[in-house]
């Protein structure tokens, strides 16, 4: 066999199809029979000097495809199967793969340091291969360039492959000396250079150590600096790399650089090669990231104990850094608005501004303001876009007193280049910088208007005109048109000012979804997203004419359900398309649907829709179904208990959603829709609940589910048991152990990060929901007392979730109402219990002075049920 | 290890609409949870008993002679069952009526229906063990004595008959057609109150259900915390504006220890005093007569002390009303009710009276006669049938407190005795807890 492994690794890549497939046949066999032996075919084909490229190639590339998996279940099972294989087959593995680092074959290298990082990924978390560092870096600096490059690059993969918790600090010590030295000026190969500053790049989350000692920090920044000096592009960006994620991983250490940075930047800015300046720009815009949360963060709480201080960086560069920028947003590139992928310093530069805005606000205006002035009505082209696109920029950040002047004095000149301006360039800037007007500066909570019965009008009716322009300025203009009418959303019920205009919007933006071209620019998916803000905006004047757009939008779903022998180019629109019609259905039927004067006129509709979405389901697009499933969701809310008719026939797809392990958001949402069906239906929904009970159930139990789904599904056991009462009894021996095992998964927090700890608050939330919606179920019934064996653990488990106190707001809402409705429906049984929980008193005293209303609320039906149960 | 890709989204929209409609759908789902949740929780608890104690039990009279409230009542005594054992809401549904249903009551239905939800304080015969341990004590307000009912946009006042005292806009839950904050259709509230004409205020003695929540279940104690902290937050002790027609005031409630009882008794107070409430702090709130709560007055605190008749002028002899069983006895309102006497059957024959009516007698000066504490016996003499307006029988606490009243009062200074007395019993045996 291993003579025959480089032929069957050649075959793999042969251009003939039938000779390809038997290879790789032949490799999943020998896979199959032999792991082991493949394994070391493969390392020793990756390690053989004699063999061809290819085969040696592909071979390491096979081997780490067989470590590491996208999907985590997968990804688990494959670093399992590594673990258990003999240690003399996997230590003479990693002795091929070590001695290939040495290889003269670039391909070689290269391929051995992916898959020595993907073991480090496996081996080191396990406290196992802990030579694998120091022999890496033994004799580094004796290597020969070659080499030294290899072990460079794969230290890099090591850092960004392993968490920096599994490598201890000596080792971290060891590859940041490396790797620093292999950045220095002194280093005469460009290669090793380039490896190390890569390196670099991937080590800056294991320095945490290092950048908080002053010598050694210092050493690093000069490093980096010198390297973006380097006469080697691909050095200067990757250096400039290096400074980005320095200034988000290490903002608070930056004091002392920031003015040599600054200069380094604004320098490359100017004259450097296109990679070099993005990379030279995006360091400030990833600066004002940083001053924008911490900004964010003062905001919502003045006591100013933030972990980390604001250094305002932004603000005292802003004179220099001003220019600089205004200077890139005169570089454009023709039809850049017509290349979804386009990305340069003109864009970056702009970009950059606009998050400037966002972090200092008023005092960017001043600065600003003679650019545009200057520039606004030149006969170039890219001066009028520049000076529009600085305009839009600075929308969002500064104070509505401060802008609303300017606004006031811009948008007429601004509406008439929309319509005259000869360069669509410029007009697709225009557009976008109304849609920013209208985002930011216009809506019920902004004290002055900028937009008035006066120039309501004339607005609509540019932008329904521009919505017949080339396509990506109509898609702009669809744009503006959505801020407009977000504006009035929250209005009330009075006659919104749309409603004189509202007949026409609609036409316009229903024609704008038939355009030939309207697959161009985005165009088609912007005018639906807009009809559907405009349908939420409507009033009870206009919704009339929102009634009568249904048949049509109806009818549109129809004959993309109609189309026959499509190209898979031609399906992929066709169920974008589908997307589009279900969510614009999805969003007529919540407006429609929730006011008493359009429901029942709305409602005759219910059969022909419901049978459109059935046969959605049937084509295969996940996008769609979530659409669909989504829209069927609140037409059962509006039914109501009539929407048991169509249960027969939608169950299987219902059931399909649930079982769509793959399309999580598929299932997510399945599982809201079946709460809808629950408060619709009530207990008209027990005949489907075995089925649906079974599905939740494996869906819990599944590994492969997406961890997102399993919340929800908690929470809709209590939209279930609510809404079946004491017929949930045959579920609890299922449903309840499952509870608690994951409630006691979910008490405990401590050392998890950010995310995890958001997850597992989720997590708490449908617990407990699930754990109010039974007891609330039960209330009443004369089977209450099956809950009571529950009652101690489910006590517990709200009293250790008060003791961590890393609960957010609306767990702690939800678990002081669980402890009332446990008291509500257990009664006086359950007084000595409830007297015995800390619950009961310093977590409810907590509760009810809280500050937040709801909380307070929930602990106030807690007392109430409390001192019923416990009186009685 | 792919170089980093920072670019960042160019003139377009953060959030997809996409994404818009599904974080709106979860919103919609999240906000119907919560109302069903909240429907569950107030549904649930707002239910209000029928098992008020009626006038005693008594064969059903026959309906169609006289239309009087009184004999409709007494019917109605016909679907009193004691209430269920054990915790929680075990009552069986069909003895349990929501107030809501019998919002949607009309006329007389509705009268009947109110008419017994009050708690009806006896009178302080004697003075309870542990005055200053387990009772409050308040001023109680001159006024009538009435049940207001907010919900779905109106507030309701009923007296004690049931009948409509006032129908206006308040700032209670659910009282008026403004936007509620909660929002909530569920939200409404029953309160006990007694409205004070010269001030034009209802003062609330006591809270039955806060925006859907029932109270009924819960002690005095929390009915009393839950009333101050809840009423003022409401604004419903706000002056009156378009939306809020009449005033509330919460009553002022003192722990009937020396100080809370001198307090209640002489404290200065924005109404006219018509003797002192106590409550016993562990009671739940109970239609009907309850020994639980009690109310005692004389001349310093009341003035109406003994009682008038309709022309307002004090009786040479004390006047009594009880209801005519069909074995011709005379029966207090007291559930069991106490036997006064019996009227010869001659009267009734001649003045056409029924089982159920109320009539009023005259306590002769033979007075009445007790054996062991018990009533033995009254010289009853009979005028005849009382007042039509009138829902019940007087009880028997209420004819021995006017007994006593003009015979032998019950003075402040035996309270006040009765308190310090069992302060020092306290003391001498500090470890001794009475528990019945």
């Amino acid at each position: 066999m291993a003579m025959e492994v480089t032929q069957i690794l050649l075959n793999a890549q042969s251009i003939d199809g039938s000779v390809r497939k038997h290879a790789e046949d032949n490799l999943k066999q020998f896979q199959e029979q032999n792991l082991p032996g493949f394994f070391l075919s493969l390392a020793g084909e990756l390690a053989n000097e004699e063999k061809p490229a290819e085969s040696r190639k592909l071979a390491g590339l096979i081997l780490k495809n067989a470590l590491d998996a996208k999907e985590q279940h997968r990804k688990y099972e494959l670093v399992q199967r590594w673990l258990a294989l003999d240690a003399a087959v996997k230590a003479q593995i990693k002795n091929c793969l070590i001695k290939t680092l040495s290889s003269p074959s670039h391909d070689a290298r290269s391929t051995a340091s992916q898959v020595i990082a993907k073991l480090a990924g496996i081996e080191l978390p396990q406290k196992e291969w802990p030579e694998l560092i120091g022999t890496l870096l033994t004799n580094i600096q004796q290597l020969p360039a070659h080499t030294k490059q290899a072990t460079l690059e794969t230290l890099g993969y090591i850092c960004e492959e392993v968490s920096p918790e599994a490598v201890e600090q000596n080792h971290v010590n060891q590859i940041l000396t490396a790797v620093v030295q292999g950045m220095n000026s002194s280093e005469a190969n460009n290669d090793v250079r380039l490896a190390a500053t890569r390196a670099l790049y991937n080590a800056l989350g294991f320095a945490q150590a290092n950048f908080s000692n002053d010598m050694e920090r210092d050493y690093i920044m000069r490093v980096v600096c010198e390297a973006t000096l380097s006469p080697e592009v691909k050095i200067r960006q990757a250096a400039f790399e290096c400074l980005v994620a320095i200034s988000s991983t290490y903002y608070e250490k930056l004091a002392p650089y920031i003015h040599d940075i600054f200069n380094i930047t604004a320098k490359a800015v100017k004259e450097d090669e296109e990679p070099v300046a993005l990379q030279a720009i995006e360091f400030w815009s990833s600066i004002c990231d940083e001053e924008i949360d911490i900004l964010e963060e003062y905001g919502s709480d003045f006591t100013g104990d933030s972990e980390v201080p604001c250094f305002y960086f932004i603000k005292q560069a802003l004179p220099v850094l001003i220019p600089l920028l205004l200077e890139t947003l005169l570089k454009q590139e023709e039809d850049q608005d017509q290349d979804e992928g386009a990305w340069n310093i003109a864009m970056a530069g702009g970009t950059c501004l606009g998050l400037v805005a966002r972090t200092v606000g008023d005092d960017i205006v001043p600065l600003v303001m003679p650019f545009i002035e200057l520039n606004i009505t030149k006969p170039d082209w890219r001066q009028r876009e520049a000076a529009t696109y600085a305009f839009g920029s600075i929308l969002e950040g500064p104070s509505p007193e401060k802008l609303v002047p300017l606004v006031n004095v811009a948008l007429n000149f601004m509406l008439s280049a929309l319509m005259k301006d000869p360069s669509n360039h410029v007009k697709d800037t225009t557009a976008w910088t109304l849609g920013r007007m209208f985002e930011f500066l216009h809506g019920s909570m902004l004290e002055t208007p900028i937009i008035t019965p006066a120039n309501c009008q004339q607005i609509v009716t540019v932008l329904l005109q521009s919505m017949k322009d080339v396509p990506n300025v109509a898609e702009k203009a669809c744009g503006a048109l959505y801020f407009l009418a977000q504006g009035y959303e929250d209005m009330g019920p009075s006659p919104s000012p749309l409603t004189p205009f509202f007949q026409d919007i609609l036409q316009a933006l229903y024609a704008v979804t038939r355009r030939e071209d309207a697959g161009e620019s985005r165009l088609r998916t912007a005018a639906y997203e807009t009809l559907n803000e405009v349908v939420r905006c409507s009033t009870d004047d206009t919704s009339p004419m929102v009634m009568q757009l249904v048949p049509h939008i109806m009818m549109e779903l129809h004959q993309t359900l109609e189309a026959q022998k499509l190209s898979t180019d031609e399906r992929e629109k066709q169920n974008e398309l589908q997307g589009l019609l279900c969510g614009c259905l999805q969003v007529i039927i919540q407006k429609l649907g929730s006011s008493e004067a359009t429901k029942y006129v709305f409602l005759q509709y219910a059969d022909q829709m419901m049978g459109l979405f059935l046969r959605v389901f049937s084509c295969r697009s996940a996008t769609a179904h979530e659409e669909a499933m989504l829209a069927i969701g609140a037409l059962a809310y509006a039914t109501g208990s009539g929407f048991e008719k169509y249960m027969s026939e939608f169950y299987r797809y219902l059931e399909m959603g649930l079982q769509n392990f793959e399309d999580y958001q598929v299932c997510a949402i399945t599982v809201g829709v079946v709460g809808d069906l629950c408060r619709a239906l009530e207990d008209k929904i027990l005949p489907y609940c075995d089925g649906i009970m079974t599905q939740l159930l494996k869906d819990l139990s599944s590994n492969q589910l997406h961890r997102s789904v399993k919340p929800p599904i908690f929470s809709c056991f209590g939209d279930i048991a609510l809404a079946i009462g004491e017929n949930f009894e045959k579920y609890l021996i299922y449903a309840m152990p499952m509870l608690q095992s994951a409630a006691e998964l979910s008490a405990h927090t401590s050392g998890a990060d950010d995310d995890m700890t958001e997850y597992t608050n989720s997590l708490r939330n449908g617990i407990l929901e699930a754990y109010s919606g039974i007891f609330q179920g039960f209330k009443g019934s004369p089977k209450t007392q099956l809950l009571m064996p529950y009652a101690p653990h489910i006590l517990q488990f709200l009293d250790s979730l008060y003791m961590e106190k890393e609960m957010d707001d609306v767990v702690t809402k939800t678990a002081i109402g669980v402890l009332g409705d446990l008291a509500d429906t257990l009664g006086s049984n359950a007084g000595p219990l409830i007297q015995q929980s800390i619950s009961s008193k310093d977590f409810l005293n907590e509760c009810l002075s809280s500050d937040d209303h709801m909380i307070k609320e929930s602990a106030e039906w807690a007392k109430l049920a409390i001192s019923r149960a416990i009186s009685i | 290890m792919a170089p980093p890709d920072h670019r960042r989204p160019f003139k377009r929209p953060t959030i997809s609409d996409q994404q818009r409609r599904r974080e709106l759908s979860l919103l919609r789902q999240a906000q119907h949870r919560l109302d069903a949740q909240h429907r569950a929780r107030c549904l649930a608890s707002t239910v209000l008993s029928l098992e008020a104690p009626g006038p005693g039990p008594g064969p059903e009279p026959e309906p169609e002679p006289v239309p009087e409230l009184e004999l409709e009542l007494a019917a109605e005594s016909e679907h009193h069952v004691e209430g269920g054992g054990g915790g929680g809401d075990s009552r069986s549904p069909s003895k349990e009526f929501d107030v809501r249903q019998a919002s949607k009551l009309r006329g007389a239905e509705a009268r009947k229906w109110f008419a017994r939800q009050l708690m009806l304080p006896e009178w302080m015969i004697d003075v309870p063990d542990r005055l200053p341990q387990d009772w409050y004590v308040s001023a109680r307000p001159a006024g009538k004595r009435c049940f207001v009912v907010s919900a779905d946009g109106i507030t309701v006042s009923r007296l004690r008959n049931g009948s409509v005292l006032h129908r206006f806009p308040s700032a209670l839950p659910g009282g008026s057609r403004t936007r509620d904050v909660s929002g909530s259709a569920q939200s409404y509230s029953i309160l006990d109150c007694i409205f004070h004409e010269l001030d034009q205020t209802y003062y609330v003695i006591d809270m039955l259900c806060w925006r859907g929540y029932s109270l009924y279940d819960c002690t005095a104690e929390f009915r009393f915390f839950w009333l101050n902290s809840k009423l003022v937050e409401s604004g419903a002790c706000d002056p009156p504006s378009q939306n809020h027609r009449y005033r509330f005031s919460a009553v002022p409630v003192y722990n009937c220890d020396e100080n809370g009882l001198h307090a209640a008794y002489t404290g200065a107070v924005t109404y006219i005093k018509d003797g002192l409430l106590f409550y016993n702090k562990q009671a739940h709130y109970q239609a009907g007569n309850t020994p639980l709560a009690l109310v005692w007055k004389d001349e310093k605190c009341s003035q109406y002390v003994i009682d008038t008749d309709s022309n307002g002028n004090v009786p040479r002899l004390q006047q009594v009303v009880l209801e005519l069983q069909d074995d011709f006895k005379l029966i207090t309102s007291d559930d069991p009710p106490v036997v006064f006497g019996s009227l010869d059957n001659d009267i009734v024959q001649k003045s056409g009276l029924r089982s159920g009516y109320l009539l009023k007698f005259a306590i002769s000066d033979g007075g009445l006669s007790f054996v062991d504490g018990r009533l033995d016996r009254a010289d009853l003499q009979y005028l005849g049938k009382s007042n039509r307006a009138r829902a019940f029988a007087d009880s028997y606490s209420k004819v021995i407190f006017q007994y006593s009243v003009r015979h032998s009062p019950l003075r402040i200074d035996d309270l006040l005795a009765a308190i310090s007395s069992r302060d020092d019993r306290e003391n001498e045996h500090p470890d001794v807890e009475m528990v019945d």
